[in-house]
């Protein structure tokens, strides 16, 4: 049997820049409406358009935490445990989509935890909270490296 | 031997990190209640527990095991200045301790475990380093030694900057930090193992405030074994728990025999224990700014590493094959630059062997994570053979120390390396000894009979082996003994029993100043000959690992610059020694626009990094040139503290043959195109000349030559130092430094001076033609 695990798309075409995903997202993560860098999602404006950066849930982060902080869930979701946290930036550092978040005063980052704040928040649909197969996302830190390539 | 022991890959990652590993390792089970039935509490001392102030903890401890007392002695405003830290409090430890004469197995003799203002931090690689001193059994003067694992972060997290111990203790004792209770506590601890493969194990389970690995994290080990007690290679194990593979792994303070030091006081183990850990304990200044230096340097190693060292895959040993393509591998005791069975031991190799998929760096956070092992190897030999264990490393110098005695074989050098650190020996200094064994064994001058019934050829594991079994099981035998005691000694040994030709033995025996040589070949770097011999504490590569820049990248072509890189490389070296640093994540990765910088070999964006990072903890106000500064004292004490104890002069300063040119006619041979080359270019000889010539008397003729240039290069060294001819700091110099107040540094420094006077020494060492340059004008140009 496949694992699916659940992950947020994005519509540009659909995104009129309210940023309220963002708002939402620091509601849960800090309880405040800031958004910004208190924002787990990030949605870019670019060339006329937008963009999104959140985390797929490909999980590379896990084999980068030296103190196991980070795990999958039985429901496929990457999820951070702050108190064992040591606030160490590597996860932060490796995410090939810098969707390891850290706010100005603190070490311990955050991340996307697919709970579908942003989705519900956006007025107009740009977002939307999918299931996809895990075994199609999931990423490690060596296994694309060798010795003497 | 053709059996492959590993093949069956158990102790292979199953899964993803974050799930099930299995290092396949032996499993031993701990009667808990019985080792601590054995534990009398022999003094117990309660401290006040206190916050990190950015960086520092504020007080030294002094454990005297003689009296069984306990010290706080503040750290003043005063000793931050002048030592910074981790080496600078050492030294001051000891120099507020002991006197000139006092020796490595005097009570007197102070060991001291140091940390500094950024150990401990988290958000930057490599930040987790301990740097011990003591005075050393090989040497007889202050040696430093640094390895990472968890001890001085707990220990300054605890409430120590510093821990000094002295005196003797009548039986086996732990001393316990415990900053959990605000105790420290002497134990003795009679039932435990000596060899910290398990010690640091029963330890870690005994001292966790319960059974978790969570807990087992917050614990941390400084142990030796039983080859320390009967050798002078002695190393300090570090621990640090690894909760994927739940193994205590260890961490080695290698050089000088801190272990021989440790066993000696009767200490079993250090143990430090913390409550918990957030990241945030050194209470930083600015710790945005901290974070952001992290995350952008750790971003470089992600992106840089693969294609610059490859640490993070293969650690240090990514060397091995660059140091054998440029004839750098030490080879039959540096007979040779390398050798054809090189590839048998590349790092290549090792990768097949090595876990991989966990973060693998001794401190937290460091993302170089050089730190690679094999789990599950399974042992042939000794009082483990048929056990499966977890090997830390091997780093490249262990690695180069088997070339060195002419072993090709990954497993044989694990093996090696295994017991070498279980034992508590120093796997440089027992590969140089027994490549210098090896030879002489070659030769003649030792065989089977005078070496206890051990067969040293090049290459024989068995005989490897059983020497360090018999090391550490006490053997008594006259060869086993002095052996075990280094290059020095059985140089001594062997012309005292005029065994062999004095010279040739002299010139073989890869040591200076009684500590054995690290595993680099440095006959044709002259920049590296000068960073091992003139090195304060002996010929070890951490003080000046100039050998890359000077034979590979070529970044120090004259000899004004090989003498500016002895200035500045060994003093800026330092400087992570005074801070809790680790130096790889410095240049063994090196930002993308590094080479257009004005001065590529510093590094120039990743010391601005240590500036921010320093200024981040401590919230001082400084700049690059300040780093230089608080690392120039601290160099500077240290070489005086040798002149002090009696070794820190121009004659303690000489290399061995071996380190500058060919000893012998077969090392003549091999390379005689190049030797006949230098004849003809730097002593301008025609071929006629130099075809008449026999191979000894073109090997005299290139050896005075080349030690003219090495005292050539001390002049100028010594010189732009601010030391005398003979190698002295100036009393000037000192006080330029700021040391205004130590009088007796300072009347010490003029006496060693006014008695090289005596003697005629305080002269240029090179023989300069006319109109050469000496290095300066004056002779006494610090006046």
């Amino acid at each position: 049997m496949t694992q699916k695990v659940k992950m947020i798309i994005f519509h540009p075409e659909k995104c009129k820049g309210h940023l309220d995903c963002e708002r939402a997202c620091s509601r849960i993560h800090f309880k405040d409406d800031t958004g910004g860098d208190h924002s787990a999602i990030k949605i870019i404006k670019e060339n006329g358009t937008y963009k999104m950066a959140n985390c797929n849930q490909c999980g590379l982060c896990i084999d980068m935490c030296p103190v196991q902080a980070i795990k999958r869930l039985p429901n496929g979701i990457v999820v951070l445990n702050k108190d064992t946290c040591i606030g160490c930036q590597s996860c932060v550092a490796f995410c090939p989509d810098h969707v390891m978040r850290r706010a100005e005063g603190q070490v311990v980052p955050f991340k996307c935890i697919s709970c579908g704040a942003c989705v519900r928040a956006c007025p107009e649909g740009a977002l939307e909270l999918i299931d996809v197969e895990l075994s199609g996302i999931e990423r490690t830190v060596y296994h694309t490296q060798g010795v003497c390539e | 031997m053709t059996e492959c022991f590993n093949e069956d890959k158990n102790a292979r990652l199953i899964g993803r990190s974050d799930g099930p590993f299995e290092t396949n390792n032996t499993k031993h089970t701990w009667d808990l209640e019985k080792l601590r039935s054995g534990h009398r509490v022999l003094m117990e001392y309660e401290y006040e527990m206190r916050p990190i102030d950015r960086g520092y903890a504020g007080r030294f401890l002094r454990v005297d095991l003689s009296s069984g007392s306990v010290e706080e002695v503040p750290l003043t405003d005063d000793i931050k200045k002048k030592f910074t830290g981790g080496k600078g409090f050492g030294l001051k430890q000891i120099w507020d301790m002991v006197g000139p004469d006092t020796r490595w197995n005097d009570p007197e003799n102070v060991l001291a475990l140091n940390s500094g203002p950024m150990n401990g931090t988290t958000q930057y690689s490599g930040m987790g380093k301990c740097l011990s001193t003591t005075i050393s059994p090989s040497t007889n003067v202050i040696c430093d030694s640094n390895a990472g694992g968890y001890f001085a972060p707990y220990m300054k997290f605890a409430g120590f900057d510093s821990l000094a111990i002295t005196g003797k203790a009548d039986e086996d004792v732990i001393i316990f930090i415990d900053g959990i209770e605000g105790k420290i506590r002497i134990e003795t601890a009679p039932f435990e193992e000596t060899n910290s493969h398990l010690l640091a194990e029963q330890l870690t389970h005994l001292y966790a405030t319960e059974d978790t690995d969570e807990a087992r994290q917050k614990v941390t080990v400084v142990s030796a074994g039983k080859g320390s007690e009967n050798s002078y290679w002695g190393v300090l194990n570090i621990s640090f728990f690894d909760p994927r593979r739940k193994v205590a792994r260890l961490k080695q303070h290698g050089r000088g025999g801190l272990g021989t030091v440790l066993r000696d006081k009767k200490v079993k183990a250090v143990v430090a224990r913390i409550k918990g850990f957030t990241g945030m304990e050194n209470n930083p200044a600015d710790i945005d700014k901290i974070a952001r230096t992290g995350i952008k340097h750790h971003t470089q190693i992600r992106d840089l590493d693969k294609s610059q060292c490859n640490m993070r895959t293969v650690g240090t040993g990514n060397l091995v094959e660059i140091m054998d393509a440029y004839d750098l591998l030490p080879t039959e005791n540096y007979r040779f630059g390398g050798f054809p069975k090189a590839s048998k031991i590349f790092s290549t190799e090792f990768y097949k062997l090595f876990t991989q998929v966990i973060p693998d760096g001794c401190w937290y956070g460091c993302t170089m994570a050089c730190a690679k092992t094999v789990d599950g190897l399974l042992l042939r030999t000794g009082p483990y053979k048929g056990q499966r264990v977890t090997v830390d490393g091997p780093e490249y110098e262990t690695i180069a120390g088997g070339s060195n005695m002419s072993l090709w074989d990954p497993y044989w050098i694990l093996e090696f390396n295994f017991y070498c650190d279980t034992y508590g020996l120093d796997t440089i200094s027992a590969a140089t000894t027994i490549a210098f064994i090896m030879e002489m064994y070659e030769y003649g001058i030792l065989n089977k009979e005078r070496c206890d019934g051990l067969e040293f050829s090049f290459g024989n594991a068995d005989a490897i082996m059983q020497f360090l079994h018999r090391i550490a099981d006490g053997d008594q035998g006259e060869f086993i003994k002095v052996g075990a005691r280094g290059a020095r000694r059985i140089k001594d040994w062997l012309i005292e029993k005029d065994w062999g030709d004095h010279q040739l033995i002299e010139d073989c025996g890869m040591e200076v100043k009684g500590l054995e040589y690290s595993e680099y070949v440095s006959k044709e770097s002259l920049a590296q000959q000068g960073g091992f011999a003139l090195a304060s504490k002996g010929p070890q590569h951490d003080e000046a690992w100039l050998i890359f820049m000077d034979m590979v990248n070529d970044q120090i072509p004259t000899f004004k610059d090989k003498a500016e890189a002895l200035h500045y490389f060994p003093i800026w070296r330092t400087w992570f020694g005074l801070t809790g640093l680790c130096k790889l994540p410095w240049n063994d990765t090196t930002p993308i626009t590094n080479p257009e910088t004005d001065e590529p070999a510093k590094v120039p964006e990743h010391v601005q990094n240590y500036v921010d990072i320093m200024s981040g903890v401590t919230g001082w106000d400084i700049k690059g040139s300040d780093l230089f500064d608080q690392s120039e004292r601290v160099y500077n004490f240290q070489r005086s503290m040798n002149v002090w104890m009696g070794k820190g002069r121009r004659m303690d300063d000489i290399p061995p043959y071996r380190s500058m040119g060919p000893v012998t006619e077969v090392e003549y041979v091999s390379r005689k195109d190049r030797y006949d080359e230098q004849l003809k270019d730097k002593l301008g000889l025609s071929e006629e000349v130099i075809g008449k010539m026999s191979i000894p008397e073109r090997i005299l003729l290139i050896k005075e030559f080349r030690y003219d240039q090495y005292h050539k290069l001390a002049d100028a060294v010594y010189c732009r130092r601010g030391w005398t001819p003979n190698g002295v700091p100036t009393p000037e110099k000192m006080k330029e430094l700021g040391f205004i107040d130590e009088t007796e540094m300072l009347e010490t420094l003029q006496k060693a001076i006014d008695s090289d006077d005596e003697k005629g020494l305080n002269v240029w060492g090179g023989k300069y033609t006319e109109g050469e340059d000496t290095p300066s004008e004056k002779q006494r140009y610090w006046e």
